[in-house]
């Protein structure tokens, strides 16, 4: 192994940066499990083993420079080591999302030509066996999880465990090849490959080099000073470039620990073992624990109740400003200290925030009541800035100047600039090398000086110099009479109501605004149990008037709000209805990160916007669904169409 | 069904295996009642054997004549090549047979761990007075089964739920709680009693898939009653019909399917 150990200056790929940690950090941990109810620890000596071991077994497999390498599975160690494995063999490992279905798997794997795929357990084996004969580059499954697997037919398929067995059986043969492609590996040879959600179209295969990745990583643990003792918990899918970055680039480069959780449903309480230094999510799960405290909190005896509203109540007041070390008054230090000992510190425990150095939200607007609720409790929430082909890292807000409506400044070694028409443009050292085999994709995104177009249209605020982001570029539009059109803006005001989930508003070319709501079954369900209003289904639930006169008045604040703006006080709502059904990726209606696909939504539903343009007050509709399993299936629903409040706009003078 | 005398081969290729128990001619009953009535059958090791028919036909006194919490009026039970006399529960247990309920029978108060560790209880060999005093080998052997149990909780899905108490859980997870209890110990035959009763179609998939894989898994022998047809044919590789207490079919689900006798039991024959 010695002969593979590289200097500091050399450490020019992810496994140099595993042989430097070896002989720096051998005996500490670099990933942990949680399995049969045990955390199990690979300090990072024994991970170098296991990695080296799979990727000799991947080499008796006949793995060959620049091929590809799915992995499609939960966050688990092996899967990581899986995509380390890949790259010392030459190879670039393709992680996919675990809950896209056969087709979408096929697009992916068949645009990136992969020889291999890694599957997680029995059900991702059989989406790759389904679409086995669309894709025939295919040669050689692994999976992980032997369960259920006994019946297959193992002519081109292996257990993950007997692949590294066999690695490890045979590294007289195999161990002089690995150091070589080891050796090979340059700081531009490609270390990942990542597909993009696909907002729009068909998702892009983003290949990023050893060079952004390292190159970001360092930048980034330098800004936030991260550090061999960080613990972070490896729990957001592998595929999305967010978890490639914290979970390999930056554990590798600080030479932090890695935990994964025993599967989907333990993360809350996985979370509060671990306790992690250093948390990334995004605000949907901020969301989610914010609602669920709230709904517990209204379960609580009245005197808990009064002791918990009087404490938030100050530390609303003074937390974010003790956490940005700005002066408060003595007595109401000593009041925060007090709650931190009967209800901050418990329920930062209860969280499993309690050790929070640092935390990220990014990927959508958060609301501003959820991010002080956060800060106001210590926990140091930040927001950032990114997307896959910046290797994440665009802007991102420093310690002590932290605001819900900006995303920051400019990250280490990021340059941004503002194009004519609003436009974000960036450049730096993680920008991507290329769109996979889309030369037209890659040449209309990045130009020749190395300026990407984000597709967002934003600006820098005068005085603090952070950036702030309107709306998608292309979705920013004009309204029949001229007035500005932005519907994210207006939907996240929308969405920061617990009670709705999600939100699509329409108006481009239109004369006045109008909206679908998606209720948030978890809150409103809740809320529907406390005052006595039955329900059997979610549709029912949706359609229900007291529901329609809830979200109407929610609808009728934002149009106060939005009024407010003369810029935009031309998007108030006028009519809105709550769909049937929630939105889901299953149905191509949202992007696997839960964004929402506005033009299929639109199109899907146009007999929906129709009537909310033609004055009817409701509508009767038939949708196609998608369950989980890939059968598909109709709802019917009559939806009714509620008028909204609008507020008198200052409208500016140029009509 | 000579032709099987050393066990066959199912239609997705696992290997089934000799008679691990065999019913000869067994009558029961209830004073003037007579629950089942003359039926022989032989349950292979290896298998998933179902007993089906319409309500009162026998089925569930039939599964308590199998785990011998029942002593049958007439007839021989025979397991592992031995005719089986009467016997106490914990023997029942200790010979390898282990059952789930019809109605959910768990202690509602205790975590779903505790529940499926009481599983175990018959294969403890520690005694009272360690185990009370925490002392030796009873915190070595505990730490043994916990590990047992792990592995089914692992098995069965149930991570989430580990330290939840029974009371608190949805019906569809109780079943899977209580089959995770019956797996604790080991069985050779395990009895279902109506496994999906009441359940959502997800439910039911899930705990298919379950019985299959403990199935395919542990090798473990799988008799179960169950009126879900649908799900009785695609889980069991030879299924048992019985019409008040009387056995009026035998063999694989397609043969079954056919029977004239299944089907006027099930739906009714006209009457001229």
């Amino acid at each position: 192994m010695a002969d593979a150990v590289a200097a500091e200056g050399s450490a020019h790929s992810i496994p140099a940066l595993l042989a430097r940690n070896v002989q720096r950090y051998g005996g500490y941990p670099a990933y942990r499990e949680k399995e049969f109810g045990i955390w199990q620890s690979w300090t990072w000596a024994q991970a170098s083993e296991e990695i080296r071991a799979m990727a000799m077994g991947f080499l008796s497999l006949g793995v060959n420079r620049g091929d590809h390498i799915a992995i499609i599975g939960r966050n688990r160690p092996a899967h990581y080591w899986a995509m380390v494995a890949a790259q010392m063999c030459g190879a670039v490992p393709v992680p996919l999302y675990q809950d896209a279905v056969a087709e979408e798997m096929a697009y992916v794997l068949g645009h990136c030509g992969a020889r291999f795929v890694v599957c997680g357990d029995q059900e991702q084996v059989d989406k790759v066996v389904e679409i086995e004969d669309q894709i025939h580059s295919i040669q050689h499954v692994m999976y992980t999880d032997k369960r259920g697997m006994r019946k297959y037919d193992h002519s081109r398929m292996n257990a993950l465990g007997d692949v590294v067995a066999e690695g490890r059986a045979g590294h007289y043969r195999y161990e002089e090849e690995l150091n070589r492609r080891i050796a090979e590996l340059t700081y531009d040879s490609t270390c990942v490959m990542l597909y993009t959600s696909g907002t729009t179209g068909k998702p892009k295969g983003v290949v990023l080099s050893n060079r952004n990745i390292i190159e970001t990583a360092k930048n980034s643990c330098a800004f936030d000073k991260l550090t061999r003792n960080e613990e972070v918990l490896a729990y957001l899918p592998m595929a999305w470039v967010g978890d490639f970055i914290f979970s390999v680039g930056q554990a590798y480069w600080a030479g932090f620990t890695v935990n994964c959780p025993e599967n989907a449903s333990t993360m809350m309480t996985d979370l509060r073992e671990i306790g992690p230094t250093y948390f990334f999510a995004p605000p949907r799960v901020f969301e989610g624990q914010l609602t669920n405290v709230m709904i517990r909190m209204e379960d609580a005896g009245k005197f808990k109740k009064w002791l918990f509203d009087r404490y938030m109540a100050l530390a609303r007041k003074v937390g974010p400003a003790i956490l940005d070390g700005k002066p408060v008054s003595g007595a109401e230090r000593l009041g925060y200290a007090l709650g931190n000992l009967f209800i901050y510190g418990p329920l930062k425990n209860t969280l499993g925030f309690t050790n929070i150095r640092v935390g990220y939200t990014a990927g959508e607007a958060i609301g501003p009541e959820i991010f002080d609720f956060y800060r106001s409790l210590g926990i140091n929430l930040k927001q950032l800035y990114g997307q896959t082909e910046a290797s994440v890292f665009i802007t991102q807000q420093p310690d002590g100047e932290v605001r819900s409506d900006t995303v920051g400044v400019p990250s280490p070694g990021v340059e941004v600039k503002i194009g004519d028409n609003g436009e974000v443009f960036y450049r730096s050292p993680g920008t991507f090398v290329e769109y996979y085999n889309n030369p037209d994709s890659t040449a209309s995104t990045k130009d020749p000086e190395g300026w990407v177009a984000t597709g967002d249209a934003g600006f820098f605020e005068e005085g603090s110099g952070h950036l702030r982001i309107i709306d998608r570029a292309k979705d920013v539009g004009k309204m029949a009479d001229g007035r500005l059109f932005a519907p994210k803006y207006v939907e996240n005001k929308l969405k920061f109501y617990p009670n709705i989930l999600e939100a699509v508003v329409f108006g481009a070319g239109k004369d006045r605004c109008t909206a679908f709501i998606n209720i948030d079954l978890n809150a409103v369900g809740n809320w529907a149990e406390r005052n006595n209003i039955a329900y059997a289904s979610y549709q029912e639930l949706a359609g229900h008037p007291k529901v329609y006169e809830m979200i109407k008045s929610h609808v009728n604040e934002v149009n106060a709000s939005v009024a407010l703006d003369p810029m935009l006080s031309g998007c108030q709502i006028h009519r809105f209805l709550i769909l049937h059904k929630e939105l889901d990726a299953d149905d191509g209606e949202m992007t696997r990160t839960r964004k929402v696909r506005r033009n299929i939504v639109a199109e899907k539903f146009a007999d929906l916007i129709e009537a909310l343009y033609d004055g009817r007050t409701s509508v009767y509709t038939e949708t196609e669904v998608t369950y989980e399993d890939g059968r598909k299936g109709a709802i019917k629903a009559t939806l009714s169409i509620a008028d909204a409040d609008v507020a008198p706009e200052q409208r500016m003078a140029a009509e | 069904m000579n032709d099987m005398s050393d066990g066959y081969i199912t239609a997705d290729g696992r290997q089934i295996g000799g008679v691990l128990m065999e019913l000869k001619n067994i009558t029961l009953k209830f004073g003037g009642v007579t629950a089942i009535s003359d039926i022989s059958f032989d349950i292979r090791q290896g298998e998933i054997r179902a007993i089906i028919g319409p309500n009162g036909a026998g089925k569930s006194s039939m599964l308590n004549v199998i785990s011998g919490f029942y002593i049958p009026t007439e007839g021989e039970v025979w397991f592992k090549g031995y005719k089986r006399g009467p016997m106490r529960p914990y023997q029942v247990a200790q010979l390898g047979i282990a059952r789930t309920f019809q109605n959910i029978a768990l202690f509602d108060g205790m975590s779903v761990l505790d529940n499926i560790m009481t599983g175990r209880l018959t294969l403890m060999k520690s005694g009272l007075l360690s185990q009370a005093m925490w002392w030796g080998s009873a915190s070595k052997e505990e730490d043994e089964h916990r590990e047992k149990v792990e592995k089914i909780i692992d098995f069965l899905e149930i991570q989430p739920i580990r330290k939840t108490p029974v009371g608190r859980l949805p019906y569809g997870l109780k079943k899977r709680v209580e089959l995770a209890r019956a797996l604790a110990a080991e069985p050779k035959i395990l009895l279902l009693d109506e496994p999906m009763a009441g359940m959502n179609v997800e439910e039911k998939e899930d705990m298919c898939r379950f019985i299959l894989d403990v199935n395919d898994e542990f090798g473990t022998t799988i008799v179960l009653i169950e009126h879900d047809m649908g799900v009785v044919m695609d889980l069991s590789d030879r299924v048992v019909v019985m019409d008040y207490g009387r056995k009026i079919g035998d063999g694989p689900p397609d043969e079954v399917r056919n029977n004239q006798d299944v089907i006027d039991a099930y739906l009714g024959v006209a009457h001229d």
